[in-house]
């Protein structure tokens, strides 16, 4: 698995401090971050693919400071978004997938066999040809995890993945989560989610105010929220 | 192209995207020039031919060339006051042609292909001209056509759950912030897409 170092991290939006002074090494397979709204676990996990860069401190992947290698690390940390929609860039299913091979000097035919790959994988194969915007959410959140595990990353970060999703499709986006081999550190706020993953960190107001085992960082949640 | 795209497999479908596109605009001039009524009509026998070949349903045509028709509803009577019937109705063939003829484009070619066809395009002004990043700006607007849409839509349906029906400020500030949120969302899930530069 990866080392992913929180080092010193603080960072404020406008006056709001954010994240304050966040120590972490993340290297376990499967990590889950909670905290309530506006705690700053968005922020701290989109600084492992460079789209926040910290105030001070530092953030590094492999011993890369995403600072500075954000494009390499980019594609090493694939990054699923709440919205789904937001995600799409092409109109078809097929061409959003293939979008991400983009840029990587692949021939078409292995960007096609990939893509086809993926689009199977994900139960996605039967819509190839239709327009990515008509799709279910869940679908959709579908289309955009075969857009992201298409280019390889070795490393998933999801933020809310499921939020937008109703009980079913939050299932089955689980359960995808739990058959991948990558590292994958997801933001949600359905706890139970977490149950059967190797460490789960809280934030509160921008601090880390547990870092343990699922039972353990799941419970001292609840006691915040009680 | 905005989600209308018709898989298949046809000569239409197969030809290159760069030739349709000389192809259409050459059609589209064409059209505009008829002067005679039989012209037009071979013109309209064309490209329903091709939509045969293409072997596109009806209703996808019907989809693409209906928003015209209100168009039309206003310009044909108009024109015929003005300049008399056969002008409208010369007037009338052309457009139909014309948009028949871009939406066999649409409807057979996908976006892929098109930026492709730009690629190639732009690429003896590639020294001043990213034809990758033009292609890129005319996906994204293609993609933003549908989400904008939808924008409206929601928008639309809490202005009216809201009893505020009759108020235009109350449709677009809303619409614009939305819209803003959601360009800005696109450009960060790019940017972790790899297309940061």
């Amino acid at each position: 698995m990866s080392r992913i170092v929180f080092d010193g991290v603080s960072h404020s939006f406008g006056e709001r401090r954010v994240l304050a002074d966040v120590d972490l090494v993340l290297s376990e397979r499967r990590i889950g971050i909670i905290g309530a709204n506006g705690s700053g676990k968005s922020t701290l996990a989109r600084m492992i693919n460079g789209l926040v860069a910290p105030d001070t401190g530092r953030v590094t992947v492999d011993d890369a400071d995403v600072a500075r290698k954000a494009k390499e690390i980019r594609r090493k940390v694939g990054f699923i978004f709440t919205n789904p929609d937001n995600q799409i860039v092409m109109p078809t299913v097929q061409e959003d997938v293939a979008f991400s091979l983009r840029r990587r000097g692949l021939a078409p035919a292995e960007i096609a066999l990939r893509t086809a790959a993926a689009l199977e994988r994900f139960g996605l194969a039967a819509h190839a040809e239709h327009p990515a915007h008509r799709l279910s959410g869940g679908q959709k959140q579908l289309l955009a995890l075969a857009a992201v595990l298409v280019g390889e990353p070795q490393i998933i970060v999801a933020d809310e993945p499921t939020t937008l999703l109703d009980a079913r499709n939050a299932r089955e986006i689980a359960g995808l989560f739990r058959e991948m081999t990558q590292q994958v550190i997801v933001v949600t706020h359905q706890l139970e989610l977490l149950e059967d993953f190797d460490r789960v960190i809280v934030i509160d107001e921008g601090r880390v105010v547990a870092d343990d085992a699922p039972s353990v960082a799941l419970d001292a949640y609840r006691g915040l929220l009680a | 192209m905005i989600g209308f795209y018709f898989a298949g497999t046809s000569v239409v479908h197969r030809a290159p995207a760069i030739l349709k596109l000389l192809l259409l605009s050459i059609g589209v001039v064409g059209v505009g020039l008829a002067r005679e009524p039989w012209q037009l009509g071979a013109a309209a026998l064309a490209v329903a031919a091709l939509f045969v070949i293409a072997r596109v349903p009806v209703g996808a045509v019907w989809q693409q060339v209906a928003p015209i028709l209100w168009l039309l509803l206003i310009a044909v009577p108009l024109q015929a006051l003005l300049a008399g019937w056969i002008v409208a109705a010369m007037m009338t063939g052309r457009l139909l042609v014309a948009v028949a003829l871009a939406a066999l484009f649409t409807l057979t070619t996908t976006v892929t292909a098109v930026l492709e066809a730009f690629r190639l395009i732009l690429r003896p002004f590639e020294r001043w001209i990213d034809g990758d990043r033009v292609g890129l700006l005319v996906a994204l607007t293609i993609r933003c056509i549908p989400l904008v849409a939808e924008i409206v839509k929601d928008v639309l349906d809490a202005r009216r759950a809201r009893g505020a029906q009759g108020s235009l400020l109350a449709l677009a500030v809303p619409v614009v912030v939305r819209s803003l949120y959601a360009a800005d969302a696109i450009g960060e899930s790019l940017v972790a897409r790899g297309l940061d530069d």
